[in-house]
């Protein structure tokens, strides 16, 4: 036993596929601890809030600020201030003044303003020109200076007696906070959601539920298909043929339409996280059963079974010692990919909107539901859905592995 | 002499067929066969010849399709795990391959208990279990303090083969079938293993049935012996009137194929 499992720890792919496992686990039981947010809680006023750092303007103001003198600040500035249109539209006043364009690069800002601080004239109209272009670029010239001024922002109060705004503070191009004395600063490493949550919280939580789901369907689907397989691999006869027709039923019907089935019939209120596992578990054992009941027909005939049989053991004894010992290895592997094919169930039910229900716990398979509902993947906003099946894939891999790396050394002529 | 000896276990008309129709195989065909105290009795056939099947249904751990089986003049009754359990108290066996006899992840000692506990010494204090099986192995010329926290897999075909020795030894059944037991093992344990064998059915007045496809081993511990050819019984009786005064063609065949080593080298010149 021992020498079986330094064995399985041994096999690379088993080592890979239980480190990927390992550290998902402890991701699920650690960041809750240091980050104590409910995760369904909704922080965000809005949707799809981009992944960042998120500092508090206004307790930003009231941090001490500190002057420094950086090369190229004002500069980055303005880049990060002039978009991509208004960009189009200088280059479109330049080419339309005689520089060919193919001289103008738009996203060197340095040069781009330059070109334009030199040649802009407001006077200036080409042939098809409106007057409501002209004014367009002529508004475009005054906030491109503004952007290059040099001057303070004013912090003002209204004073609550004449109502005029009362100067409070000054804050110079130069100032900077340290980011770690504002009070309030929140890392969205993930961003928000539609319903402006945090991502990232409700990603380890829906993982935990998720492989909460796959563990009870896992153990559902094994516990039956093992009972079942042992049962009527080893009684034979009558009650072998009743099993048997069950299980052939099961089989000739697709699971995940069955799955649909179930789920649908039981209705959205009843519907938690423990019973959609529970029902995926009771769907997806056929296969156990069948691989454990032809492994206990070839058992049953063994010499050891019959001295078992000799030494007047029951035939409840002899399934649990000398039956179940032997197909142990076995079991455990069907176990492992229950367990994944149990999530990826979760996921394609949830997907489908069959999944548990949205109020309590999120799950991988409801993220994607959501995120699916309000087109993150149309708007663009990878951070909704991208982790999520990143997610799952790591953990259906890394089951996977562990499983290939077992049966690599439970069947050794796989070995490579 | 035979009447007077008390008639154990007896056969009538036994058969087993596998399958059905076309796939209909004849493992046992109508197989009679007595079975006194205190004989050795030998059945020897080729390999398929239905030697284990009829050891298998004789143990009670299949079915026969016809026949019915006496034991002790009285038509066994193996209908409930209780009664089976009776049953198995009188007749044991041992089996022809000892590394799949055990169960891999038992402790040696787990075989010897379970001996014990059948024969009604669960209760026994510790102290008692472990002189029992001191002596059972020792009297296989085992030493129970090497074997004690192994597995089976831990010891040599031919030891493993004793201790199924000392398993009997332990259960004291009435009847043993050895089913082929020394067929695995190398010609010098093979000596030994017969003789500690021979020397437990003194011990504990055994009657023995002993399944083998070797005629000459089968004609070295038997006293009456049957030669079964595909499922019957072609021929029966003492073991020197069949071996030195061969009726049948198989029964003749069976022993030309013993090889002669004389015939082939003549080992008086070198």
């Amino acid at each position: 036993m021992k020498h079986t499992l330094r064995q399985i720890f041994r096999s690379p792919n088993f080592v890979v596929g239980f480190s990927i496992f390992s550290l998902i686990i402890l991701t699920v039981i650690i960041y809750p601890i240091f980050v104590p947010n409910p995760p369904l809680q909704i922080i965000a006023q809005g949707t799809f809030f981009e992944p960042g750092i998120y500092v508090n303007t206004y307790d930003s103001f009231n941090a001490p600020s500190y002057t420094l003198k950086l090369d190229g600040a004002d500069s980055k500035r303005i880049a990060s201030k002039l978009n991509d249109e208004d960009r189009l539209a200088m280059q479109e006043w330049l080419v339309g003044f005689g520089i060919p364009e193919n001289e103008i690069d738009i996203h060197d800002t340095e040069a781009l303003l330059n070109l334009w601080n030199t040649n802009f004239d407001p006077t200036k109209r080409f042939p098809g020109m409106t007057n409501a272009d002209r004014n367009y670029f002529i508004r475009l010239n005054n906030s491109v200076q503004g952007l290059l001024s040099t001057d303070p922002a004013i912090i003002a109060v209204t004073d609550e007696e004449t109502g005029s705004l009362v100067e409070t503070d000054r804050v110079q191009q130069t100032d900077y906070i340290n980011v770690s004395q504002v009070a309030n600063v929140r890392i969205l490493p993930l961003g928000t959601d539609n319903f402006g949550r945090d991502v990232l919280t409700e990603l380890i939580a829906a993982t935990r539920v998720s492989l909460l789901i796959g563990f009870v369907a896992g153990i559902v689907a094994t516990l039956i298909g093992l009972i079942l397989g042992l049962v009527s691999g080893y009684l034979g006869g009558l009650v072998d043929d009743v099993i048997m027709f069950i299980t052939n039923l099961f089989t000739v019907i697709p699971s995940f339409v069955l799955l649909i089935l179930i789920s649908f019939s039981i209705g959205q209120d009843q519907r938690g996280a423990f019973t959609i596992a529970v029902v995926i578990g009771f769907t997806s054992w056929v296969w156990t059963a069948r691989a454990v009941r032809s492994q206990v027909i070839s058992l049953r005939n063994r010499d050891h079974v019959n001295l078992s049989k000799l030494s007047g053991h029951s035939i409840v004894y002899i399934i649990v010692n000398d039956i179940l010992p032997y197909i142990a290895s076995y079991v455990v592997m069907a176990f492992i990919l229950q367990i994944s094919s149990g999530i990826l169930a979760e996921a394609g039910l949830s997907i489908l909107g069959l999944g548990p229900r949205t109020t309590e716990v999120p799950t991988l398979g409801l993220m994607m539901n959501w995120a699916m509902i309000y087109q993150a993947h149309i708007l663009g906003k990878w951070w909704a859905y991208f982790p999520v099946i990143v997610t799952i894939a790591l953990i259906a891999f890394s089951m996977n592995l562990m499983n290939t790396g077992m049966d690599q050394v439970f069947n050794p002529t796989l070995r490579d | 002499m035979t009447l007077e000896k008390k008639l154990y276990l007896s056969a009538k008309g036994v058969s087993k067929v596998f399958g059905f129709g076309n796939q209909k195989t004849v493992a046992v065909d109508n197989v009679d066969l007595d079975l006194y105290e205190g004989e050795v009795v030998s059945i020897v056939g080729e390999s398929g010849s239905g030697k284990t099947t009829l050891s298998k249904i004789l143990l009670g751990l299949i079915n026969q399709t016809e026949g019915d089986i006496y034991f002790q003049g009285v038509k066994r009754d193996i209908s409930s795990h209780a009664k089976k359990r009776e049953y198995w108290k009188n007749i044991q066996a041992i089996f022809q391959d000892p590394f799949s006899s055990y169960n891999t992840f038992n402790k040696i000692d787990t075989v010897l208990l379970d001996c014990i506990n059948m024969r009604g010494g669960k209760y026994f204090p510790r102290e008692k279990k472990i002189e029992l099986m001191k002596e059972a192995c020792s009297f296989v010329n085992l030493k129970f303090e090497e074997l004690t926290n192994k597995y089976p897999f831990e010891l040599s075909g031919g030891q493993m083969q004793r201790l199924m020795i000392a398993r009997i030894f332990l259960l004291k059944p009435k009847i043993l079938l050895a089913d082929e037991p020394t067929s695995m093992i190398d010609a010098c344990s093979r000596a030994t293993i017969l003789d500690e064998l021979m020397h437990l059915r003194k011990e504990i007045g055994m009657t023995i049935i002993f399944i083998t496809h070797d005629i000459g081993l089968a004609y070295y511990v038997s006293d009456k012996v049957c030669i079964m050819e595909k499922g019957r019984f072609v021929e029966t009786g003492t073991a020197d009137s069949v071996i030195l005064t061969p009726h049948h063609a198989y029964t003749k065949r069976l022993i030309n194929d013993v090889p002669k080593i004389h015939e082939e080298w003549d080992l008086t010149t070198v």
